[in-house]
């Protein structure tokens, strides 16, 4: 009785929803979604002790998280640590992913890295077209006032800092 | 050779003379791109949200490309192939790869064990160059990259790197059941493609909610559903119990992560002052405007540290929570046959195809919001 309900209610919906292409092509009432533990095979049980792919051989320094024995099968190589955000990423990798102190030294290390990168551009003899990094000839075609708007008021900010730090007012007005 | 790097904070530039990708490993592959597309994932990057993201990287994980190159070790793939690359990069052997759980592979990241590796997303996600650019070098290339079928648009094959398998694999998660409704929140590509993809499991109604209206508007049309800016709503977790008879959806879906908007205190604890790891305020919505036993899915990308979030309700209410990266692999086969049979429409989300050279000008449209764009994707020069 139960099972013709829920049949008849399955037709309903296929009719309702017929204009929606593939429509219900995915129930499948064995499908419970229980992934990930669907697959569950207990090869996790072997821990570490899988036939593991060949090693990558290190040409850079890679930093590997304390929560694991050793550097993976393969691994990345771009940008490896340098200078003083190589340093504090190198400090931070003390600390397991599970505390503060291995995630906030990584992005304050972003922050200086970003300097790094001004420093290493005026090394080569490279200076940056920071509009174009910022993308501004977009904004400027998709949304001009808006470009206008936001280099009005960084302007006004920074002659204001300017003029704040420009020495005592109190004095200049005394001369005046 | 072209490639995008990244300078700082909403900072990318395209480098003309970036090293070319070697073969480091007997099962690696180099892959001349086709197609590469900038993921919404990619604005956390670009945003300066994911700690160790480090100056002079490539990103790009949804990629294409033809096979240039093949380590000793690889039987799968040949010179010449045109593949569609996953964007999780999986040894396969591991005893999570063997559970198909390719996006938890364990010998891919060394630098973190909590996050399988990502091509181009920060060191954090094992620090691989991505495609971005006109090659790539592509690890254990026996098990992602897959050979795209004959008749497949390659701008239909690169949104089955990520986008596609991410949005099922959010509809898959929810467990619906004929009938079901299910709310969406987030209508970025990802959270349209959910709602999409939440119709093949037999949804009875399918909701989704976001505050850019041209998204929404997309999204109705797109994804055939009901959307709904929360702006306008005011407090969206009472609309969806009001619409739902004050019992809640039957299903939740996270498709936002870490920078939602839409809580002044999730925004400045979360996005500003970065006290937790972004915003958290789609996860709180989904959370309170689920019914009693319900399931909800997470395929937002939050920050490895913590959230605020009501656990509290999580238990009393006796939900389910079910998230993780999309295990593109696994998917592929059943994505595969549903956009060449026709029911799922991939390319239909591209708004805006750049050529490679203008990677900044495409990184600010995509994070800005400009020119109503949904879906982004880079073409290099030597794509033909």
């Amino acid at each position: 009785m139960e099972i013709k309900k829920q049949q008849n209610n399955l037709e309903s919906l296929r009719e309702k929803f017929a204009h929606i292409k593939g429509w219900g092509h995915d129930i499948d009432p064995t499908n419970e979604p229980t992934h990930p533990m669907k697959h569950y095979t207990g090869d996790d049980h072997q821990r570490i002790h899988y036939e593991r792919p060949t090693q990558q051989q290190p040409t850079v320094e890679i930093l590997k998280s304390n929560e694991r024995p050793n550097i993976t099968a393969v691994h990345g190589t771009s940008t490896p640590p340098s200078g003083l955000s190589g340093a504090i990423r190198r400090y931070a990798f003390r600390y397991s992913e599970g505390s503060f102190g291995h995630w906030l030294p990584l992005l304050l290390a972003d922050r200086v890295n970003v300097f790094e990168g001004y420093i290493d551009d005026f090394s080569k003899g490279h200076i940056p077209n920071i509009f174009a990094e910022h993308g501004w000839k977009a904004e400027w075609k998709h949304a001009p006032w808006h470009l206008v708007r936001k280099v009005a008021t960084t302007a006004a900010v920074i002659g204001v800092g300017i003029w704040l730090l420009s020495g005592d007012k109190k004095k200049k007005r005394r001369f005046a | 050779m072209l490639a995008m790097n990244y300078r700082g904070p909403f900072r990318v530039r395209l480098d003309r003379d970036k090293a070319m990708p070697e073969i480091l490993h007997p099962q690696d592959a180099i892959v001349r791109v086709t197609r590469s597309c900038i993921c919404g994932s990619d604005l956390h990057l670009y945003h300066g949200l994911v700690p160790d993201t480090r100056v002079g990287m490539t990103f790009g994980h949804e990629f294409t490309g033809v096979v240039e190159e093949v380590g000793p070790e690889v039987t799968n793939l040949k010179v010449g192939d045109q593949v569609l690359v996953p964007f999780n990069i999986a040894c396969g052997s591991c005893p999570f790869c063997k559970q198909e759980l390719f996006g938890n592979c364990h010998e891919s990241n060394t630098q973190a064990t909590a996050v399988g590796a990502i091509f181009g997303y920060s060191h954090t996600a094992g620090g691989y160059d991505g495609g971005q650019a006109e090659y790539v070098r592509v690890p254990y290339a026996n098990v992602g990259p897959t050979v795209i079928p004959e008749g497949m648009d390659l701008d239909d094959a690169v949104l089955l790197t990520d986008v596609v398998p991410t949005g099922y694999q959010a509809a898959e998660m929810a467990g619906i059941k004929p009938g079901d409704t299910v709310v969406v929140f987030g209508a970025g590509p990802i959270g349209i493609m959910a709602a999409r993809c939440a119709w093949l499991f037999g949804a009875g109604r399918v909701i989704i909610i976001d505050h850019i209206e041209y998204r929404l508007e997309f999204a109705r049309n797109y994804a055939m559903c009901e959307a709904y800016n929360f702006e306008s709503i005011s407090d969206p977790v009472l609309f969806i119990k009001k619409t739902t008879d004050y019992f809640g959806a039957d299903v939740c879906i996270d498709a936002v992560g870490c920078e939602a908007a839409g809580s002044l205190l999730q925004t400045v604890t979360g996005r500003k002052m970065m006290l937790q790891a972004g915003s958290a305020t789609a996860l709180q919505w989904a959370i309170n405007s689920v019914k009693k036993g319900g399931i909800i899915s997470i395929v937002g990308v939050y920050g490895p540290t913590l959230n605020m979030v009501p656990i509290g309700n999580v238990v009393n209410k006796g939900l389910t929570i079910r998230a993780n990266q999309a295990s593109v692999k696994r998917l592929l086969p059943r994505l595969i046959e549903h956009v060449m049979a026709g029911r799922l429409n991939p390319k239909g989300i591209i708004t805006h195809r750049v050529p490679l050279e203008e990677v900044s000008d495409a990184y600010h449209i995509f994070s800005a919001k400009r020119d109503n764009c949904i879906k982004p994707i880079l073409i290099p020069p030597r794509a033909a």
